[in-house]
């Protein structure tokens, strides 16, 4: 049984337990000026290894990018 | 001549120009454009990374030399644009924000209703509140009430460089609080960003007048010099308008030439 995820407006499968920590290691996401929202709520960077995604979580994961 | 540093947050900065990181040919331009700029402040947005997550736009910028000031742009209201600063904020880009609320699409005029909301919020939650807004003195007064560390009134829409389109707003927003002016879109060229800091405004934001022209580099350092020089001339006290000539030479002591 895998888990059913959106990432960045993205559906993904994930193994059942991966925490926040997982899927950015999973993405090799950079994590300096990174943050993360799972369901619109902010995710703060201590709790990435505690936080466990579940079925249907939406998670978001910005970083700065070009802008005016 | 001396004068007094930018005052933002409680931070100081000697440089009254304030620019974006959008839309450079390459991110080797806008580097040396921001160093051409002489800026001290640089505009960012926040979006989602893609993936897989390659280049940085920070890999470019020197974040110990530069304050980054993440910008809310692309929000529409004010629940996502608050949400965004708390996510800048979390991804440990500071508490300094550019708040942008969008109206609508097309003009990329403020929702001032929204930003109003946004700013007291998000002043209660100790940002330094930046917020970009109409050339509106009333509303201007009404966001430094609600909290806000500066306020910058558009020149003219986002990335249109038609320039400061109503100066005598501006002046009466300059009468109207107290706390800084900036200036934030609208600038097409030099003389733009000349003309704001005349008007006795406490800074320039700008993006496409460097990043769109075809000179990036050369162009962020006309607009240093620009705000240098507006700046100058607004602290020496310009002269007076008049509608006829004072000669500048004096008038006795002419040869007689009469035969």
């Amino acid at each position: 049984m895998s888990v059913k995820i959106n990432v960045n407006g993205k559906p993904m499968d994930v193994e059942p337990g991966l925490t926040v920590e997982g899927l950015l290691t999973l993405l090799a996401v950079k994590r300096e000026y990174t943050a993360v929202a799972v369901n619109r709520e902010i995710t703060p960077k201590a709790t990435y290894a505690a936080v466990t995604l579940n079925e249907g979580d939406k998670v978001e994961i910005v970083r700065p990018m070009g802008g005016g | 001549m001396y004068d007094t540093n930018l005052v933002l947050g409680g931070k100081e900065f000697t440089s009254r120009l304030i620019v974006g990181t959008g839309k450079y040919s390459t991110m080797d331009v806008m580097r040396d454009a921001h160093e051409a700029s002489g800026t001290e402040i640089i505009t960012v947005a926040v979006r989602r990374v893609s993936l897989p997550s390659g280049e940085s736009i920070l890999d470019y910028i020197d974040t110990k030399r530069y304050t980054l000031l993440p910008n809310t742009a692309g929000c529409y209201s004010a629940d996502e644009a608050i949400r965004t600063c708390y996510l800048a904020r979390e991804a440990g880009l500071g508490e300094m924000v550019k708040l942008e609320v969008i109206g609508d699409q097309r003009t990329l005029f403020p929702d001032v209703i929204g930003l109003l909301e946004a700013t007291r919020t998000l002043a209660r939650e100790g940002f330094t509140v930046m917020p970009y807004t109409n050339d509106d003195p009333i509303m201007a007064k009404k966001l430094q009430d609600a909290g806000a560390a500066c306020v910058m009134p558009l020149g003219a829409p986002i990335g249109s460089g038609l320039g400061i389109r109503n100066p005598y707003n501006i002046k009466i927003i300059l009468e109207s609080v107290t706390v800084p002016v900036i200036v934030d879109a609208g600038v097409g060229t030099a003389s733009d960003a000349a003309i704001a800091m005349e008007l006795g405004c406490d800074g320039v934001l700008m993006n496409t007048a460097i990043a769109g022209s075809r000179d990036a580099v050369s162009m962020a350092k006309a607009m240093k010099l620009a705000v240098e020089a507006g700046r100058l001339a607004y602290k020496s006290g310009r002269i007076g308008k008049k509608l006829y000539a004072t000669a500048s030479s004096p008038l006795e002591g002419l040869p007689d030439w009469t035969s």
